[in-house]
């Protein structure tokens, strides 16, 4: 049997906002724990949630840049559920009128085709805090910290019908939030989280299987890995005869597996209602107007204008748009004067090859924008060689300073001047006779030895076009 | 509509409530007689009336994103059941 996946996904998103969504608590990562954690979050009684303006801002963003209906009039309601890092007993959600309802997104495959897929809502809601089950004397710990933390939970149409269209969909979403600058993509602090409904149907048939929720997913490899598990798992199941139970599994990473989460059969019963300690929210005209002028150059946008604008090839393009933080410094780097396409070749290969290396991020890089820039102007106006340039390149990474301070520290400068360049010439020729009667006998390609020792002599500071230009002379004439 | 013993134990089941055994009947009629009262409504043609989501005709007034509350953890972990290493502690919830 043939069996068709079928998979729809689910993203909560943490929201950059500097407080809570609904209390006044910072939302910093990382504070020690219960640092951060008010009354509100606290659920004190007597307390009232007040909806902080910037996560609905987010909210608009994301919803005006997937082309989706906007929930003029929205609702927030509670999730009523019992568990100790929610202290209300119940999540602040949105369930009837999300603010945020029908778009869609265009994912690109790896076999160069697109595929549109359907999001079914986005909605505001509060992250809960975190449980540390260690050992507390059979205990368990709670920090609030991340209690109330705003999250942006996008739900998608089950729309994906493979493995590789969820990854695709789910780093699509990824760039567009972190481009859109409503969440830090943080995929190791939490601030972006996946979970998958994955389900199989025989290839034609148009019901849909029954699905089963992978929960615990938090980077593009796990998810890949998770599904791949799940799916496996699902055909297995069906195969023997079995039959899928609809639930949530965790992934566990290090065994690569997917588990049951022991749940009673009512867990589902949220019992939603509109929370009536919030008043609807109200989007007018004017504030989408004010969202849709501020909106950020989207990837799509941004990858055509670096084609026509830098004269890119779609590959170098695609490489460079892939993140906000890499395309603003490639810019950066233009803007102080590096040429396009060697500002292409520098920062995807040389500048990404070091990070790489270092493990670094680019937003830790050592070497500026400004200082690549002036890096590359020296090699455009001869003053270096495109091979000096890479000691050049690794002098200002270990902080020795800009090009021009290394170059001239260095005593790296191409030297140009045939006078200096002639005796250091005429010195090889002397001293390799042999070398000179082969070439003279027609071994031509021997020239590349003589360009080599020259180099070599000189410490490759000499221009090598000159030296070929002279050489040629010197031994043919 | 009317409520019977297991819509009682379930209710209060998902909300952690613990009922005599010999006040369900009780409480199953109360409810049911509160359904009854509501259903009232369904005689009433209310097709083109948009459910309002609160009491009040107002819009929700929204806040400037700023932080300030301070960390007055101290002051709250003086009151929690169980502290340690920073953290409120509660039973274990996960097997």
């Amino acid at each position: 049997m043939q069996w068709e996946t079928v998979i729809g996904l689910e993203v909560h998103t943490q929201l950059a906002t500097k407080s809570k969504i609904f209390s006044g608590a910072s939302t910093a990562y990382g504070a020690a724990p219960n640092t951060q954690a008010c009354n509100v979050d606290l659920a004190f009684p007597g307390v009232l949630p007040v909806l902080n303006r910037e996560a609905v801002n987010c909210a608009l963003k994301f919803g005006v840049a997937v082309g989706a209906e906007i929930g003029r009039r929205s609702v927030f309601a509670r999730k009523n559920y019992f568990y100790p890092d929610l202290p209300k007993g119940y999540q602040i959600s949105q369930f009837e009128l999300p603010i945020v309802g029908k778009g869609e997104l265009t994912v690109e495959l790896e076999n160069g085709e697109s595929k549109v897929i359907g999001i079914t809502r986005a909605h505001l809601e509060e992250d809960a805090g975190k449980s540390l089950h260690e050992d507390f004397h059979g205990l368990s710990g709670i920090d609030l910290n991340r209690a109330g933390t705003p999250l942006l939970e996008i739900v998608s149409e089950p729309d994906m019908r493979s493995i590789k269209e969820a990854v695709a969909y789910a780093r699509k979403i990824h760039q567009l939030v972190v481009y859109l600058g409503i969440c830090d993509g943080n995929m190791q602090e939490g601030s972006f989280r996946v979970d998958a409904n994955l389900s199989i149907r025989p290839y034609g048939q148009e019901a849909f299987g029954t699905r089963t929720e992978l929960k615990n997913i938090n980077s593009f490899r796990f998810l890949e890995r998770a599904l791949n598990y799940e799916l496996e798992r699902q055909i297995d199941v069906v195969e023997g005869g079995g039959r899928i139970v609809q639930e949530t599994r965790l992934y566990d990473a290090d065994r690569d597996e997917t588990r049951s989460m022991r749940s009673k059969e009512e867990a589902n019963d949220y019992r939603y209602f509109p929370d009536p300690d919030l008043l609807p929210v109200e989007i007018d005209e004017s504030l989408l107007e004010q969202i849709r002028d501020e909106m950020p150059e989207l990837p799509g946008a941004k990858l055509q204008r670096f084609i026509q604008e830098y004269a890119l090839g779609e590959k170098e393009a695609k490489a460079l748009t892939a993140s906000r933080p890499l395309a603003d410094y490639y810019e950066a780097v233009v803007k102080a004067g590096g040429e396009t396409k060697a500002a292409a070749n520098w920062v995807t290969m040389e500048l990404g090859g070091a990070l790489n290396k270092a493990g670094l991020n680019l937003s830790d890089s050592p070497v500026s924008p400004v200082q690549m820039g002036g890096l590359l102007v020296r090699i455009a106006d001869k003053t270096i060689s495109g091979k000096i340039a890479k000691q050049v390149f690794e002098a200002i990474w270990n902080g020795e300073g800009d090009a021009d301070m290394v170059i001239e520290a260095k005593g790296l400068k191409q030297i140009t001047d045939t006078g200096a360049i002639e005796p250091v010439i005429d010195e090889i020729i002397a001293n390799n006779p042999k070398q000179v009667e082969q070439f003279r006998a027609g071994k031509e390609k021997l020239l590349g030895f003589f360009v080599g020792q020259v180099m070599k002599a000189t410490r490759g500071k000499a221009n090598p076009e000159q030296v070929n230009e002279l050489l040629l002379k010197k031994l043919k004439g | 509509m009317s409520l019977d013993r297991s819509d009682i134990e379930k209710i209060a089941h998902l909300a952690r409530m613990a009922v005599d055994e010999d006040r369900i009947e009780g409480y199953a009629t109360d409810l049911s007689n509160i359904l009854g009262l509501v259903a009232q409504m369904d005689d009433v043609e209310t097709d083109d009336v948009t459910p309002m989501a609160h009491p009040l005709h107002m819009a929700q007034r929204l806040r400037v994103d700023e932080v300030t509350e301070v960390d007055r953890r101290e002051a709250f972990q003086a009151i929690a059941p169980k502290v340690e290493s920073d953290l409120y502690l509660v039973p274990k919830v996960i097997e």
